[in-house]
């Protein structure tokens, strides 16, 4: 294991989210082929989505996608912009900040209802 | 001040893998990283086996991985260190005994971007090539490079794919490219655009942090891939 720094780190979080939406996106066209065999098996499948463990992978999904845009847009600019492999790290930071910023709101308007309530 | 080394060891011809040797040797405190494996070969164990030669932090011969991280031997002093300081090989490349690697295909992708001055134009008797202090200073500081591979093996694009032309080849290529008085920037721009070029750079910053010429590194990097988008030096 080499200790790398906050560009290691980033590095590997585009490499994790990158696949894990590849994932998701071969799962999706698999369910959405079965339309089809028929509306019976596809409705089947997409009732299945209502699970709170699909419900919880929906938030997952949208934090990776949201991660993996943000920081190609870091890499891009370390990439194009004459001062971005000074300022990396304070980029890292500040996509850092945009993504809390975003997905505070989202997670909260997609699964805050149904987590509360089973809390309380 | 007692300190204790651990260090990778292995040696093909007798090794089916890889093991840790322990040794604890008695150092001042600025005494260097080298001096402690000087320590370790000459008065412990003579069958350790590394690379050094000028021992000045200017030849690069003894780019290792020190706690985690690459560095050169002969510029760390132990007081910097932990007192446990875990010793490995660089990453990346076939070991050939203990510390020391095959630095061969490094060499060869080195060689492959014309790491020297082309210019076929006739000289004028008498003159120098001469450049102002402006386009001397374009390439400052990739002339600094000292072919350690610290930048190189501390990449993980070149752990994942060995054919990657690798962070040091384009410092060296970067040297040139933007030299005034070079004619082959357009061919060395070529061959880094080739898929194991320099679009494998994943900008992940490790090579900056293991120069230990303090060479920016991703500066460089984004400096060539900027001129082979916008087609300008």
């Amino acid at each position: 294991m080499y200790r790398g720094g906050v560009g290691q780190f980033s590095y590997l979080l585009h490499r994790v989210t990158g696949v894990g939406i590849l994932l998701f996106l071969l799962v999706h066209i698999a369910d959405t082929a079965l339309i089809c065999l028929g509306p019976g098996y596809y409705n089947r499948i997409m009732a299945l989505y209502a699970h709170p463990v699909f419900k919880l992978s929906e938030v997952a999904l949208f934090a990776a996608v949201l991660f993996h845009a943000l920081n190609g847009i870091r890499v891009f600019l370390v990439d194009f912009w004459e001062r971005g492999t000074v300022y990396h790290k304070k980029l890292f930071y500040l996509e850092a900040i945009v993504f809390f910023v975003v997905m505070v709101p989202v997670a909260y308007k997609m699964v805050g209802s149904f987590v509360l309530g089973s809390l309380f | 001040m007692k300190i204790k080394l651990q260090i990778k060891r292995f040696n093909p011809e007798k090794d089916r893998a890889p093991w840790w040797g322990k040794y604890e040797v008695d150092v001042e405190p600025n005494d260097r990283l080298l001096d402690a494996l000087h320590e370790v070969k000459w008065r412990q164990d003579g069958t350790l086996a590394f690379r050094r030669s000028c021992a000045h932090g200017v030849c690069g011969s003894d780019a290792m991985k020190i706690n985690g991280r690459n560095r050169l031997a002969c510029k760390e002093l132990v007081r910097n260190l932990s007192r446990t300081i875990v010793v490995e090989p660089l990453m990346g490349f076939r070991v050939l005994k203990d510390l020391i690697v095959d630095m061969e295909p490094f060499f060869k992708k080195y060689r492959q971007i014309h790491p020297y001055l082309v210019n076929e134009d006739p000289e004028e008797p008498g003159r120098e090539r001469l450049q102002t202090p402006a386009e001397r200073s374009r390439f400052e500081d990739t002339t600094k490079c000292i072919l350690c591979a610290a930048c190189t093996t501390a990449c993980p694009s070149f752990w994942t794919n060995p054919d990657y032309v690798g962070p040091a080849s384009i410092v060296q290529a970067h040297r040139f490219i933007f030299d005034s008085r070079d004619r082959a920037g357009a061919e060395r721009l070529h061959i880094l655009n080739e898929s194991e070029g320099v679009w494998r750079c994943r900008t992940v910053f490790n090579c900056a942090e293991a120069c230990p010429r303090g060479i920016d590194v991703p500066k460089a990097i984004a400096e060539v891939k900027r001129a082979l988008v916008f087609k300008k030096i």
